[in-house]
């Protein structure tokens, strides 16, 4: 890693004033991409701001009809939690699907979405439960907020506080992952919100999407004998050293098809 | 710029100045020679370096000393008691769970932080559990069983 200065306010003013005063700043919350990057001098901060001592980012917030989740919860305590269990387990059920145990104690729910990665998993979770990102000056739908590949509608100082999620009628998380990675080479999120069906897709595009096709066929009848009827085209997908586009797009139908039974 | 960390390794108060991109691992293995915590990938995959950082398994070559402030870090240095090797470290000698025993220092640190949380695991949440930790020798298999060895005798 190159040099950096390091920082570690304890609430959200003090993190945006130390942001706004350095010359090429990064927030780290978990440090599991972040730190990865800098190893490989891919990136290269002059200040790393560490929000693991602002506690304001903590804590996991039940309502009757939502759940909020604090920017800086581990993985391992969001898929370890009761509310979350009881009342959208198909969200503790992606949270424990994140990477492995020890990425999982470090990892945060912010850091996810604020990177997204396109094969991260929240950002399907985010999306597909039509959640609402809470930042420090505003709130942002999730259809806002998953602009492209390692991009947000985040202005560059704004910090993640929390993630509001209504509880959703039913929903299911199934994910191809990555052997050695656990990233999800195809990961979907089926839900059914107040909203109406949602599918998100993560692992196949270079951004999280909405296969607003499958979601039509779905509202009609939410049934796995139904998804066949819609074939996800391979133009536009991922295509790598873990699986060809074709691959991908197969690998969507499949997942969708496994996360409608699940959801049921 | 150094900046002044203060954390227990093993029981053992450790001070210093350290540049901020100081891993734990390498502060663990060059200077305090705590060299059973190893570096197996660049990649954060492999889970070669684990320890517990405040009780929970971590990967100490993807945390920087300064974010380890005030904490109690246990390496696979700190498992025994005196000679008496924690059930763990017996199980993986009695099931031989190793082979060249690169992975096994990580394999056995995960592995404490598994039967902390779930002392009667079964054999898929072992297998599922222990996904951060590679091996390329044994196939996993006298890994697992000695997991459930160490399980049963720790229950005992």
């Amino acid at each position: 890693m190159y040099k950096f200065n390091y920082q570690q306010p304890t609430n959200v003013e003090d993190a945006l004033a130390l942001y706004k005063a350095s010359a090429d700043p990064k927030f780290v919350a978990g440090g599991m991409t972040l730190l990865p990057t800098m190893k490989l001098r891919l990136a290269q901060p002059s200040d790393l701001i560490d929000l693991g001592s602002v506690a304001v980012l903590t804590g996991i917030i039940e309502t009757d009809d939502t759940i909020s989740i604090g920017a800086g919860v581990r993985h391992a305590d969001v898929a370890a939690s009761k509310e979350v269990d009881r009342r959208i387990p198909a969200l503790s059920h992606l949270a424990e699907s994140i990477g492995d145990p020890q990425v999982r104690n470090r990892g945060t729910i912010g850091g996810s979405i604020a990177n997204n990665d396109p094969a991260a998993d929240y950002p399907a979770g985010v999306l597909g439960l039509d959640a609402t990102v809470i930042t420090d000056r505003r709130e942002i739908m999730a259809d806002d907020f998953f602009t492209g590949m390692f991009e947000t509608a985040l202005l560059p100082d704004e910090l993640v506080v929390a993630v509001r999620f209504p509880v959703p009628k039913r929903a299911a998380y199934v994910k191809f992952p990555n052997p050695a990675s656990r990233y999800a080479i195809v990961g979907v999120m089926v839900a059914e919100c107040d909203s109406g069906i949602r599918v998100a897709v993560t692992g196949a595009a270079p951004c999280v999407y909405r296969f607003t096709a499958m979601e039509e066929v779905l509202s009609k009848e939410f049934s796995p004998h139904e998804t066949d009827a819609v074939v996800c085209d391979p133009d536009g997908l991922n295509e790598d050293i873990h699986a060809s586009a074709e691959y991908r797009a197969h690998l969507v139908g499949v997942m969708v098809r496994r996360a409608v039974v699940a959801a049921n | 710029m150094r900046m002044k960390v203060q954390l227990s390794v093993n029981g053992r108060k450790i001070e210093g100045e350290y540049e901020p991109r100081t891993l734990l691992v390498d502060l663990l293995r060059d200077e305090l020679q705590l060299t059973g915590t190893h570096v197996g990938c660049d990649t954060s995959q492999c889970g070669a370096c684990v320890v517990h950082v405040n009780g929970r398994s971590v990967k100490s070559c993807t945390i920087l000393v300064a974010q380890t402030q005030g904490s109690q870090v246990q390496t696979i240095e700190g498992l025994a008691d005196g000679d008496q090797l924690h059930p763990l470290q017996a199980a993986f000698k009695e099931e031989h769970g190793l082979q060249c025993g690169f992975c096994t220092p990580g394999m056995i640190m995960s592995s404490v932080d598994l039967l902390n949380r779930n002392p009667d695991p079964t054999e898929k949440e072992i297998r599922d559990w222990l996904e951060g930790n590679l091996c390329r020798c044994t196939g996993y298999h006298n890994i697992v069983k000695a997991v459930q060895t160490a399980a049963k005798n720790m229950r005992n």
